[in-house]
């Protein structure tokens, strides 16, 4: 069996501003969400800047024991289900909750309240054997990763199959794909789906420091992630969160649903070479993007925009680059491709999922969010990568792809509400 | 697809790193001996907290199973798992295998505390000392997706690889998920879990959990469906199997122990035990449906004893609900009562004994437990034996997942080679 999947919400919590309303200005209008980092004093880190979220639970409606029960992390996933439930009309009342799922991803799930929680039971790394009694409340919920995808289904009522994805930096493209599949072969009727993560703390950030993957920027943070550009010196953390409606198609259409979009294929691999490094080739990502299109029936000339990975590690651009001229073809050079993390930074876990609703509305508007910062060429990245400004074209089918540590290589096709069968 | 014969995913080689010991054999022979390894948790800066009964993996040298290369860039937990995996692969006879193509065979691992003691060491580091103090590895070794990608990169996989994050179910889920995988054309799957959640710090997070048992007595700390239940006892360990296309595994000549038939999921909410009763007997209406099983057909059921008395209560009424007259004929048991509960990976030791269980006709049973307080035919005493065809595992979650698995002895066409 495999059925048609629809997209009939989303919702996002990204840096810039909360809601898809304000995350698709800040795309459309090329403007860069990234700053000096203010969650915490970054004095001493290499690189001291991120794409940070101005988040309210309060002003989003976040009650004080939800705030205190539920990291940072989860509750963006809140917020952004939230938005994405009510966009899609979705009335839980009048679902089958048993047929109803959660699949959310994240890649380092509750670290930022368990760092938070550690500096005070081992008096600020003072002891090994650390001191219980000093541990904040519901700190086992930041411990288990689980806690994502449960909070989220009991705020809906979903009592079918519910799980937290946890494959690293294509976190946010698996959970989604894994939903698509559950819908597609009737597991689930309605999944709500999507990625999360708030990894802007010091362990994170120093952890990334030690290999130097992130930019050491901090004199010029709002230009400091530089996809594809030939200057580019590694990515920016971001963090936020983002939530898609998944639907079967018929079932989208007898509730009288709008269809934002399909999610007709996905499909990942891993790379089997390094847990941080890339091969020059794109050969296992090349391989994602042509099996998605198989599974999605497509053509690879149907692909009207490519949303890249595109952290801005040299590595990285260069890779992605030969994964989709291999997967693409001739095509590859007359397709656009952009990547979002120039504006709101690289979220981990997360940015999968928030560059899939970059993707539905690029879809809706029928234009190309752009690579801001994109100034100098770089020979070892010879495609289109929509300079600094949104461009309007027709788009028929948008290609999203994802790379992560543990060599994991995810990729997404999305078509538009018009698609016959 | 239509006149092709279906895909099947079946289990054709088995490693385990548990409490019982270092390998499938040791453990087996414990399990089925209705031996106990939970003992008073006397790691170093672990003795003082209200947790003092654990499931401790002793005498592990990880070096005997695992490059130095691989040693020092991960946690234990991805120790185990690298261990468990090399020695499923030599049990399915595939450790140096030729694989046609790479992608032929993809990686799923569960894991639900991560790498908790390399993650406290390098937490320690950056508080005690300064951020250029935290080393090179702590960005791969804490994280959930360590095992998957390190199974992989050494072992040079490169088919669909997975992570399932969640609680004690996500572990029949990733059996599931990588069943799914076969059954949609990828030929091998390496699955399992393995955790390592008994570092100083892990164990403060895990006392937050109300149904940690606090019992100071190994031989009382883990007592499900008897009247003393206290809660559980944790446990630390892994297993993980290889799973392949039923067709291509005859073709090599391997030899076809079970077949995972059917899996189904639920959600009830955390730590709401009365309400997994609807869910898991939901879980179970799936799986058998997918199996294609009759509640009848179910030969023994390895239970998720949670020895939580509103837990235990519900899982004997989600049983009454789904299998009907049946579930107080079926027998029962729960041999994780002498290993304590290696969250996600305990349905998989669950799995690996009931895969074994099958091959041996024997059903092992629940150490510690003689006095059973629910209308359950449960395992207690010596094992038995009984020429089982089908086996059902369940599994729930602190966090609210209910998960059921059917496993069918050998595969289409009987059990043997």
């Amino acid at each position: 069996m495999s059925r048609r999947v629809a997209v009939t919400g989303i919702g996002v919590v990204a840096p810039g501003g909360t809601g898809v309303t304000r995350f698709w200005d800040l795309l459309s209008q090329g403007r860069t969400a990234t700053r000096r980092i203010s969650l915490f004093d970054p004095a001493g880190l290499r690189s001291q800047i991120a794409a940070e979220c101005d988040f309210d639970p309060a002003a989003h409606g976040l009650d004080p024991t939800t705030v205190e029960r539920c990291d940072r992390y989860v509750q963006f996933a809140l917020v952004a289900a939230r938005e994405a439930v009510q966009h899609a009309g979705l009335d839980m009342t009048r679902e089958n909750p048993w047929r109803t799922g959660v699949s959310l991803g994240t890649a380092v799930g509750g670290t930022t309240r368990l760092e938070q929680d550690y500096v005070l039971v081992s008096e600020r790394g003072a002891r090994w054997d650390v001191d219980a009694r000093k541990a904040g409340p519901a700190l086992e919920r930041a411990f288990s990763p689980s806690t994502l995808a449960s909070a989220v289904a009991e705020e809906f009522g979903a009592h079918g199959p519910v799980q937290t994805v946890s494959t690293g930096c294509t976190s946010g493209l698996d959970a989604v794909g894994y939903a698509h599949q559950a819908v597609a072969d009737g597991r689930v009727d309605v999944c709500i789906a999507g990625a999360s993560d708030s990894p802007i703390s010091p362990i994170t950030m120093a952890c990334f420091d030690a290999i130097k993957a992130t930019s050491p920027n901090n004199d010029d943070p709002a230009h400091a992630s530089r996809p594809f550009d030939a200057h580019r010196n590694g990515f920016v953390m971001g963090e936020g969160a983002a939530v898609l409606v998944l639907e079967e198609l018929e079932h989208a259409r007898a509730r009288g649903a709008q269809v934002l979009c399909e999610i007709a294929g996905y499909a990942t691999f891993g790379n089997a070479h390094h847990m941080t490094g890339l091969t020059k080739d794109g050969l296992e990502m090349a391989r994602a993007i042509e099996t998605a299109l198989d599974e999605a029936r497509l053509d690879p000339t149907v692909i009207d925009y490519v949303n890249a990975h595109g952290s801005g590690t040299k590595q990285n651009d260069r890779h992605e680059t030969a994964a989709v001229k291999r997967a693409l073809g001739e095509h590859a050079y007359k397709t656009p491709m952009s990547s979002i993390k120039s504006m709101v930074g690289h979220s981990l876990g997360a940015i999968g999922s928030i560059e899939l609703v970059a993707c539905v509305l690029a879809l809706t508007h029928q234009v190309v969010p752009p690579t801001a910062n994109y100034e100098t060429p770089d020979p070892e990245c010879d495609l289109d990568y929509v300079p600094r400004e949104a461009r309007e074209r027709r788009l028929r089918g948008v290609l999203s792809v994802g790379s992560g540590f543990g060599g994991f290589q995810s990729a997404v096709v999305l078509t538009g509400p018009e698609r016959k069968a | 697809m239509s006149g092709r014969e279906p895909r099947r995913a079946v289990v054709t080689g088995i490693g385990a790193v548990t409490p019982h010991g270092i390998g499938t054999e040791v453990f087996w022979k414990t399990t089925v001996g209705g031996g106990s390894s939970l003992a008073a948790l006397d790691r170093g800066g672990c003795e003082g907290y209200p947790l003092r009964v654990a499931g401790q993996v002793r005498g592990f040298d990880p070096a005997a199973l695992v490059e130095e290369t691989f040693l020092v860039q991960t946690d234990r937990f991805t120790h185990f798992a690298m261990a468990a995996a090399r020695l499923a692969l030599e049990d399915a006879l595939l450790a140096d295998a030729d694989f046609d193509s790479p992608y032929s065979v993809g990686v799923v691992t569960a894991a639900g505390s991560g790498g908790g003691e390399f993650g406290q060491r390098e937490l320690q580091n950056l508080w005690g000392q300064g951020s250029k103090y935290v080393g090179p590895y702590q960005s791969i070794a804490w994280f959930y997706a360590a095992s998957t990608g390190q199974i992989s990169i050494r072992h040079g996989f490169k088919g669909p690889c997975g992570v399932v994050a969640s609680d004690e179910a996500g572990g029949l889920d990733a059996l599931a998920q990588a069943a799914r995988t076969v059954r949609h054309g990828t030929d091998t799957v390496v699955v399992g879990a393995a955790e390592a959640p008994l570092a100083p710090y892990s164990i403060v997070c895990q006392l937050g959990y109300p149904e940690l048992s606090r019992a100071t007595r190994p031989d009382h700390a883990y007592r499900p469906f008897t009247s003393e239940a206290c809660g559980f006892a944790p446990a630390e360990g892994g297993a993980v199997l290889v799973l392949e296309e039923e067709r291509a595994a005859r073709a090599r000549g391997a030899e076809v122990r079970a077949t995972v038939a059917g899996h189904g999921a639920t959600f009830t909410g955390a730590s709401r035990w009365a309400e997994s009763r609807d869910g898991l007997a939901h879980a179970i209406d799936i799986a058998l449906g997918e199996a294609g099983c009759r509640p009848e057909d179910v030969d023994v059921v390895y239970a998720d004893a949670l020895g939580v008395p509103e837990a235990d209560r519900a899982e004997a009424g989600a049983l009454a609900d789904a299998l009907g007259p049946h579930a107080r004929r079926v027998p029962v048991t729960a041999p994780k009562t002498g290993t304590g509960r290696a969250y996600c990976a305990a349905p998989v030791l669950d799995v690996t004994a009931a895969v074994l269980g099958l091959q041996h006709g024997l059903i092992p049973p629940t150490p510690h437990v003689t006095d059973p307080c629910h209308d359950l035919d449960l395992v207690t005493g010596p094992a038995r034996a009984v020429e089982a065809r089908t086996a059902l595992v369940l599994s729930r979650g602190l966090m609210g997942c209910n998960a059921a698995l059917v496993l069918r002895k050998g595969g289409a066409r009987g059990p043997h080679r």
